[in-house]
């Protein structure tokens, strides 16, 4: 109960979760949310393609994605990754990745099909006349792309991205299931070791809870100030 | 690469000597629908009646509403789990909070689970029942008024039939939501579907024939789920409303 709450146990160990743990969290974020936009764009174009198959392609890795559990997803990564490694660089045994590498590129490869499907909505919204427009100009589909729909469908994507990214902060605590020390792993180590359970995930929680609605009221604020008045 | 296929696996003896890995497997998917069907009767429940009090005119309860759908937003799924399974037994009065630390499995990790999940989606369905209820013409409300309906007949008769037929596509996939999200428990001890795979690859060594069946059955539940909501949207469409389009993102 909260008589015997050991505030000490924090105080004795918050250095090392923020120092250890949130710094592996945010990296880790930083890094998915990165690769993921720019891969899930990729997807997003190939998804829009008038070339069928890549189109087929595309929504099939997407639709694939967003129906398994993100930590069915993790598994298969940690697992998979080393034979791919094997087969790209040509050795005969599974190469090693570590936990962190091997994590980098899971949470790039599956947060890509939600960025995916934000980004497909962000190059909807700009009219099609627009890519009409750059056409009649006589720019190729890269410089219709990069110079006129894409500057666009980010900043009317804006706020939905960084949602996205609070959520995949929040998604990135699963790496536990690899024992690795993110800041909820650093959390449940320091639990268990002092046997303070209580103590520990309260604080993990409020940590969350702060940063998670201290940025959503953050997009809301941004929201209003990038929103283009049609 | 260099890996040894054995798709035979499945129908050798698991060492738990409950039968074979399939069976595994199996029991796996009976408790990822049990946890997902159980939590989303109480995220339904819940949330509807935490959605509705968003709209009502009395700001108490919308705040109250509003700050319970914060709460469980901006909170890791995870980091909840562990709060429903390590520490909520230590605030309840003792004998209740002993009883539940001495459930036997499935139940211990179960009741936590259900609870966790139900009352997380709770909150997004909240969002979505009030976002649905908003979409609406204001005239609806007002015109159940004119027509001397009390508040709570103009939510029962006229707001929310409509609401619900609109909000069927999202809630949709919190149904899958909740569903993907069942496997989380398995950080709490339920064997659920992707627990049973992870045992078959930590027993048997076959890592990529527990993942890809596991992969396969997951799928098989999502169509399962699009085209029975499909058919359900059809069958409880009116004929010329359109609903308005809502996405919100997240997973």
């Amino acid at each position: 109960m909260l008589g015997q709450f050991d505030f000490n146990v924090i105080e004795r160990s918050w250095v090392y979760l923020f120092r250890e743990g949130m710094t592996f969290t945010l990296t880790l974020t930083a890094l998915a949310m990165t690769g993921g936009i720019i891969f899930g764009t990729l997807l997003a174009m190939l998804r829009l393609s008038s070339i069928k198959p890549l189109a087929w392609v595309a929504g099939v890795y997407v639709n694939l994605m967003r129906s398994i559990p993100l930590v069915l997803v993790i598994f298969w990564f940690y697992f998979l990754v080393p034979y791919i490694g094997a087969y790209i660089i040509g050795s005969s045994q599974p190469i090693k990745v570590g936990a962190f590498y091997s994590s980098v590129i899971t949470f790039t490869l599956f947060e890509a099909a939600y960025y995916c499907e934000i980004m497909r909505a962000g190059i909807q919204s700009v009219s099609r006349g627009q890519v009409s427009a750059g056409y009649a100009l006589g720019l190729d589909y890269w410089q219709v792309m990069g110079k006129v729909i894409l500057p666009q469908a980010f900043r009317n994507m804006i706020p939905i991205l960084l949602t996205q990214t609070i959520v995949l902060f929040q998604d990135t605590s699963l790496v536990y299931v690899l024992s690795i020390t993110d800041f909820l792993g650093a959390a449940s180590k320091v639990a268990q070791r002092d046997g303070r359970l209580v103590e520990m995930y309260l604080f993990a929680a409020l940590v969350y809870f702060v940063i998670c609605f201290g940025g959503s009221l953050l997009v809301k604020q941004l929201q209003k100030k990038v929103a283009i008045v049609r | 690469m260099n890996y040894n296929w054995n798709w035979r696996i499945f129908f050798e003896a698991s060492p738990d000597g409950r039968g074979t890995y399939l069976d595994t497997l199996i029991n796996g998917l009976g408790f990822t629908l049990a946890t997902a069907l159980s939590a989303w009767v109480m995220a339904l429940l819940i949330g509807s009646i935490l959605g509705v009090l968003r709209t009502t005119p009395n700001k108490w309860l919308v705040r109250f509403g509003n700050a319970y759908v914060e709460l469980f937003r901006n909170i890791p799924l995870l980091v909840q789990m562990f709060l429903w399974f390590f520490v909520l037994p230590e605030f309840l009065p003792k004998a209740l909070g002993t009883a539940m630390k001495q459930m036997t499995p499935p139940w211990a990790s179960l009741v936590p689970a259900v609870l966790c999940l139900g009352f997380f989606t709770a909150a997004r369905v909240a969002e979505q029942v009030r976002a649905g209820i908003q979409a609406l013409p204001r005239g609806q409300g007002m015109a159940g008024t004119a027509l001397g309906l009390t508040t709570p007949q103009t939510y029962r008769y006229v707001l929310l039939p409509m609401a619900f037929r609109v909000i069927l596509p999202p809630l949709t996939s919190e149904f899958m939501n909740i569903i993907k999200n069942s496997s989380v428990a398995l950080t709490i001890g339920l064997v659920e579907l992707t627990a049973a795979a992870r045992s078959i690859q930590e027993f048997s060594f076959q890592v990529f024939e527990a993942f890809t069946a596991a992969t396969i059955v997951y799928i098989v539940i999502n169509v399962i789920v699009v085209l029975g909501m499909r058919l359900l949207e059809k069958r409880v469409q009116i004929p010329g409303f359109v609903g308005p389009s809502m996405n919100t993102g997240g997973h």
